[in-house]
């Protein structure tokens, strides 16, 4: 019974972060600046890390919980360069 | 998938629960992402997948794990803390970066 609860709320879950996903990689593409196509950046790497989390969940082990942090600390610094990028032209002055 | 057949069902409806709002949550945040007209209503909308959509699957994963394990499994509230912490830094250099290049 509970089994059957946590694996429909977990397939119903990756669906969403899925298409939460593919709605961030619209747009990336779309754009129509270069400040739009950086959020939608942050957004996907935050969708990713709950889609990790949510993987976690399902298979019960703790290697999803390490990807997922480092895919979190990745994105912060990939985020901060890019708008100091936009800022001032360069990353590190 | 036999880690989820043991777990009690007091443990496994809060859960799913918290799991299906942070997934929803997530999903609603990236599709005021693709919708929303101007960059600064855009800017907005993902925050709500950084804050409680994150919080939703960090909550079901810590109960799962805390309960399939009989043990407390906080680790996964790093993760929350460090996503709170770092989304307003982000989210204001870039609002700011977006200011100053249309002004």
């Amino acid at each position: 019974m509970s089994a059957t609860i946590l694996s429909t709320a977990i397939t119903f879950a990756l669906g969403a972060l899925a298409l939460a996903m593919i709605f961030a990689t619209i747009r990336i593409l779309r754009g129509p600046r270069a400040q739009d196509r950086v959020l939608g950046l942050d957004t996907l790497y935050v969708n990713t890390m709950l889609l990790f989390l949510t993987l976690g969940i399902r298979n019960g082990t703790v290697f999803f919980f390490e990807a997922a942090i480092v895919i979190a600390m990745l994105g912060f610094v990939a985020t901060v360069a890019l708008a100091k990028f936009l800022m001032r032209g360069e990353v590190i002055e | 998938m036999s880690h989820l057949e043991t777990l009690p069902l007091w443990a496994a409806i809060p859960a799913a629960a918290f799991l299906v709002l942070g997934a929803s949550l997530a999903l609603i945040g990236s599709f005021g992402l693709l919708r929303l007209p101007t960059f600064y209503e855009r800017i907005h909308a993902p925050t709500l997948g950084s804050s409680w959509g994150t919080a939703g699957v960090v909550l079901a994963s810590v109960i799962v794990f805390s309960v399939g394990q009989g043990r407390p499994v906080l680790h996964d509230l790093l993760i929350g803390g460090l996503v709170t912490a770092t989304t307003p830094v982000t989210l204001m250099l870039l609002g700011r970066a977006a200011l100053y290049r249309d002004r």
